[in-house]
């Protein structure tokens, strides 16, 4: 197991947001996070990274190989993030700093955590940029983030994570933001990164539709909960849980395949 | 009731080349029905939307409003209050520093309207009436949203124009808040236009759907037709691309390459340098014809 999240609980201000969650992911596989929104799923992946608001209180572990990031000083912590464990955000309009050119957001935490000179950060940086297609990436690298499209800025913000060479990525909604044809792109992309770069992910979504497409493993959160785990074929065909099967029972597409 | 013919709307910028938005669209919305406008960011839909509300000029073509042109929004007192929009980020198009009961009565006043209490408003929306008395950063998002389709309401529109009002909500608030348009609109006889780049809701709401691609309507049907047989290759596309929750870890089809430059559209069909049935004639002219503008569905 790559990422071992066991019994993790989170309050914020006496109310319970997590109660005891599980989970694990394993490298080269899509772990899909489902769930309505205030079920938990943000918090997870925010907690994964030690991003979670002021006057958190977490308990559990999360285990990235012999290491417990719970537990885990704050400077080391900083070596994990970013480095090891990276994660890219819903919306691609604010999660880019409009001031700062692409290849800077690039490079910044590439030059921090692997050292590497200026020339050296900046070829990889384009190479990264090629690699998540990004059409003239030369060009591409002095830019900044209004010059591109969202779909294009999305990429940009996964090849920012892919940066240090992580073993975990967080994706919280990346595709939520983007149009369905856009979206296409980057579940593909991100289906492709994960084979060939051996990533564990973890993708939190609401949309079921996106989950089929990219998840080996599927598990459903309700009211910070994990109520079923399994892998995506049955979990999406033959839920055991009530709650799963009411989830793809509220879709709008499976009243109509039945009558149809 | 509302009829836009050969809309050409541009944006013109210093130092730049002059940005076609939507170029030559023809649409039309009846009393009572929604209207849905679907279509990838950048294509020109809310360009079309602020048009008809006056407040985009328009560069050619006419936009009627039973009967009479919708002119661009100046400083002068509007007589047309008879279309209302509702925005897509409520966090932007609610004001901060005033109480929403004061902002809907504003709408009612727009309408001539003194018998209506803008708590009534709130309760046809679905929230409490104290609330009236509130200030906007007190709501969540999907409240703030039908906070401002109340104030919408308020002025008694003939035409609600929705410009992506869900897509700044939350995944569970948007059927929710997408439905109350609907139903809304529809009981108080007015037209609804919904714009959104989400097809799967405006399936759910609208009478008939229109598919734009970078400032042109590629096709119009209803919706069952267009959802169950969509005629032209970008229709199936958009369709193609959205992911069903069978299972079986089918990726989604994939459409080659971005929405073209508008300032720089390519030659002949606009969609041709992505469409996978591309022929010859494609190239060359423009499909200009309707319901389906595309030379594989040329009216005979």
């Amino acid at each position: 197991m790559t990422l071992d999240i066991t019994d993790l609980k989170v309050s914020i201000g006496g109310k319970e947001i997590l109660r005891g969650v599980d989970l694990k992911l394993a490298a080269g596989r899509v772990h899909g996070l489902a769930g309505e929104s205030g079920s938990g799923k943000t918090m997870t992946g925010l907690a994964v990274l030690g991003l979670l608001p002021h006057g958190a209180r977490v308990s559990g572990r999360i285990g990235l190989g012999e290491r417990d990031l719970l537990t885990l000083p704050p400077k080391e912590l900083n070596q994990v993030r970013g480095g090891e464990v990276a994660m890219v955000f819903q919306d691609p309009a604010t999660s880019l700093h409009p001031m700062l050119t692409i290849g800077r957001q690039l490079t910044e935490h590439m030059r921090h955590h692997l050292g590497l000179g200026k020339a050296e950060a900046k070829a990889r940086a384009v190479e990264l940029l090629g690699k998540v297609r990004i059409p003239g990436a030369e060009e591409a690298y002095g830019r900044f983030p209004h010059q591109f499209s969202g779909g294009m800025r999305q990429r940009i913000a996964i090849a920012v994570a892919l940066a240090c060479s992580p073993k975990v990525l967080i994706a919280d909604e990346p595709t939520t933001a983007l149009d369905v044809t856009v979206q296409a792109g980057v579940l593909r992309l991100l289906r492709g990164l994960c084979d060939e770069l051996g990533l564990a992910v973890l993708l939190v979504t609401h949309d079921l539709g996106v989950m089929s497409a990219v998840a080996d493993e599927v598990s459903v959160m309700k009211d910070g909960l994990v109520v079923e785990t399994g892998p995506r074929g049955r979990v999406l065909r033959d839920p055991e849980h009530p709650y799963t099967r009411a989830l793809l029972d509220s879709l709008p597409d499976s009243a109509s395949d039945v009558e149809g | 009731m509302l009829d836009i013919k050969d809309l050409v709307v541009e944006h013109r910028s210093p130092g730049r080349p002059v940005v076609r938005a939507v170029a030559g669209a023809s649409l039309s919305v009846r009393a009572g029905e929604v209207v849905g406008l679907v279509g990838e960011s950048g294509c020109g839909k809310s360009t079309l939307a602020r048009a008809v509300c006056g407040l985009n000029p328009v560069t050619h073509g006419s936009i009627a409003f039973e009967g009479q042109q919708v002119t661009p929004l100046g400083l002068r007192r509007r007589k047309l209050t008879g279309i209302q929009m509702v925005f897509q980020d409520p966090y932007a198009s609610l004001n901060p520093r005033r109480r929403v009961g004061d902002q809907i009565a504003d709408g009612l006043r727009t309408a001539n309207d003194t018998a209506t209490d803008p708590a009534d408003l709130l309760e046809r929306v679905g929230l409490p009436r104290a609330f009236a008395g509130r200030h906007p950063h007190e709501f969540s998002g999907g409240q703030r949203q039908r906070i401002a389709i109340a104030r919408a309401l308020a002025a008694r529109p003939r035409l609600l124009i929705g410009d992506e009002p869900i897509s700044a909500l939350d995944a569970s608030a948007q059927a929710q808040v997408a439905r109350l348009m609907r139903d809304l609109a529809v009981d108080s006889g007015a037209g609804l236009l919904f714009i959104s780049h989400d097809l799967s809701v405006v399936r759910l709401i609208a009478d008939r759907i229109a598919v734009m691609y970078l400032g042109k309507i590629v096709e119009v049907g209803g919706t069952a037709e267009v959802w169950d047989d969509p005629k032209h290759p970008y229709t199936r596309a958009l369709l193609g691309a959205i992911p069903k929750p069978d299972g079986m870890g089918v990726l989604p089809a994939e459409l080659a390459g971005d929405v073209p430059d508008p300032a720089n559209p390519p030659g002949g069909c606009r969609f041709n340098p992505r469409c996978p049935l591309v022929m010859e004639v494609c190239r060359e002219k423009e499909p200009d014809f309707g319901p389906v503008a595309c030379w594989l569905h040329e009216p005979a």
